[in-house]
């Protein structure tokens, strides 16, 4: 095998798990066959096809799948899983929400009867679709204290970051062609300034401390005469920790520069005034907030007024900036939503603070473990806790009872390591066992009680596992082990 | 005219049901959740206004948890699959009890 310096019991115990397999990153190796370890299927598959061959072995063969099941089977030892369900409790609330019903219930006559064009304005059928639009224009911008007339509809967040980043640089790219952003952003923002790079923009991506904020006497440092815009989230999708907007929207306002922030994750979650916080420009996400899919909203200010170049140019719907038909029962939706979440805000604060607490105090009272990003600065909703010594993919296959990621949705099918941890100053180690819970309205005390649970057991199995643990538990520093090349 | 106390009780029963046809789990307990929060709201002097919103509530609970069972999916892991209807009568109870 490849490991050297390693003491006799653990070497054998990981020769034994990997009997099969040849020389691959010893860590990578450990995490499979823990995962495979885990996957009854293949123990199943496995055995049905010796029994095949072998009819004399079939007896040993089962004893051997049966003592196997024994050994991983997770959930017996406190409950019998055959009176509960099988659908896997739901905490990834980053990646996207339930629709609530009440919503739903507001989209149906829009399918059913209300079908009229919102742009006909010469009969009843585009009148009735359009008044209904313009009351989801004022749910919408209710929350963040804006008028109804600055909220532009789109299909989603992507759509309103590529608006405010392309639109906003190319309209006074000409004079000043420089735009800050941060290392922590979403990827569409980070994608979108790259093409401007390409354009023959420059960027600048500011870096982050270990808490995951952004240095405020550096943006100020940072911006350039020729500067026409700064982007920065207000709630980051993986780690939830909250950028000081009031601060950066003055900043910005000072030096007369234009603000954009992406408030996917943070609209209808943490209180946001745009008049109050200087915002300019600001993307809004529906299916964050338990509405529909496929609509989001972009927020742009009339006075000081910020112009655009379009993204989209057509029968000049949405002030020019987006056309193209709306989506009436998305848009309404939408509306609803917005309406909900200003209504139902204290209630549903009040509720995610609990479980988060709950949650968090449970998963960092295990040995080992970390919290991700800023405390203080940070929305409840979103928990990244790193699990050192286990690989975060192979816990993910092991907690198949529970929907998690590791990180962005976007990135989940990628196995690199989380960007924004990696900013944060975390080495790849820590990025890679990383598990991100996201926590919601619909989320309940006894899922949160479930999740604690299982992440415990299997966290421990996991380690019990690793020869890495194993030399933790020795007092052997890792960093001073050699490890032989591969 | 305000409702009378016979009025609000019914109306929390029949929303309490209504929560308790949701199919999925998630939005059952939430529901219920909101209705034992909101009807603890429920004692000021003139409650018109909040008796015809759970009216209007109740509509959209009873429309929605019939959509929600034409379209059953798997119990959540959380879920006893043998569970009952035992929460109203024990919620009514209880809700009795404090007035």
């Amino acid at each position: 095998m490849s490991l050297i310096t390693i003491s006799d019991t653990s070497l054998m115990r990981f020769a034994q798990l990997t009997r099969s397999v040849a020389a691959v990153s010893s860590r990578r190796l450990f995490a499979t066959s823990a995962a495979r370890a885990t996957s009854q299927t293949s123990v199943n598959r496995m055995a049905s096809v010796q029994q095949q061959q072998q009819q004399q072995q079939q007896q040993l063969q089962t004893d051997e799948s049966k003592a196997n099941e024994g050994h991983i089977s997770f959930k017996n030892a406190y409950r019998d899983d055959s009176k509960f369900g099988k659908r896997p409790i739901y905490l990834d609330m980053q990646a996207t929400t339930p629709v609530d019903p009440r919503v739903l219930d507001k989209m149906l006559p829009f399918f059913t009867g209300l079908y009229g064009n919102p742009h006909s304005s010469t009969h009843a059928y585009g009148w009735e679709t359009d008044k209904e639009i313009e009351k989801a224009r004022k749910n919408v911008a209710d929350v963040i204290n804006a008028d109804p007339r600055e909220i532009i509809f789109t299909s989603g967040a992507t759509e309103c970051n590529n608006t405010a980043l392309k639109g906003v640089a190319r309209f006074y790219g000409k004079r000043k062609p420089h735009i800050i952003t941060t290392q922590t952003e979403h990827k569409c923002v980070l994608d979108s300034c790259r093409h401007l790079q390409d354009e023959g923009f420059e960027v600048t991506y500011l870096p982050v401390d270990t808490d995951g904020l952004i240095d405020l006497e550096l943006l100020e440092k940072s911006i350039r005469k020729d500067t026409c815009l700064v982007s920065v989230m207000a709630v980051n999708n993986e780690i939830g920790v909250e950028q000081p907007i009031e601060e950066i929207g003055r900043i910005c306002r000072k030096h007369k520069v234009f603000f954009h922030t992406d408030c996917a994750q943070a609209y209808g979650k943490i209180p946001i005034d745009v008049n109050k916080m200087n915002i300019d420009l600001m993307s809004i996400s529906s299916h964050k907030v338990y509405g529909p899919m496929g609509i989001g909203a972009l927020y742009v200010r009339r006075r000081p007024r910020v112009r655009l170049e379009p993204l989209i140019n057509g029968g000049g719907q949405e002030r020019g900036l987006r056309s193209g038909t709306l989506a009436p029962p998305l848009v309404c939706g939408f509306g609803e939503a917005a309406r909900l979440v200003r209504e139902e805000y204290d209630a549903d604060h009040e509720h995610i603070v609990k479980l988060s607490n709950k949650l968090s105090d449970s998963l960092l009272s295990i040995p080992y473990t970390q919290f991700n990003g800023s405390k203080e600065h940070h929305f409840p909703g979103c928990v990244n806790i790193s699990f050192s010594y286990v690989e975060g993919e192979s816990l993910l296959m092991a907690l198949k009872d529970v929907a998690l990621s590791s990180g962005s949705a976007c990135t989940s099918a990628s196995l690199e390591p989380s960007y924004v941890l990696h900013a944060l100053g975390a080495d790849d180690a820590l990025a890679h066992s990383s598990i991100r819970f996201g926590i919601g309205r619909f989320t309940t005390e006894a899922e949160i009680d479930y999740v604690i649970n299982a992440i415990k057991e299997r966290v421990q199995f996991l380690r019990d596992l690793s020869p890495l643990y194993e030399m933790v538990q020795q007092g052997i520093d890792l960093s001073t082990i050699q490890w032989a090349g591969h | 005219m305000p409702a009378s106390r016979q009025q609000v009780l019914r109306l929390y029963r029949n929303v309490l049901r209504a929560s308790h046809e949701f199919e999925y789990y998630n939005f059952r307990e939430y529901f219920l959740r909101k209705a034992r929060r909101d009807f603890r709201a429920f004692k000021g002097e003139d409650n018109t206004e909040a008796y015809n919103d759970g009216l209007k509530q109740l509509g959209i609970l009873r429309r929605q948890s019939m959509i929600s069972q034409m379209y059953p999916f798997d119990k959540l892991v959380v879920e006893r699959l043998d569970e009952r209807h035992h929460e109203i009568g024990a919620a009514l109870d209880a809700s009795t009890s404090h007035n």
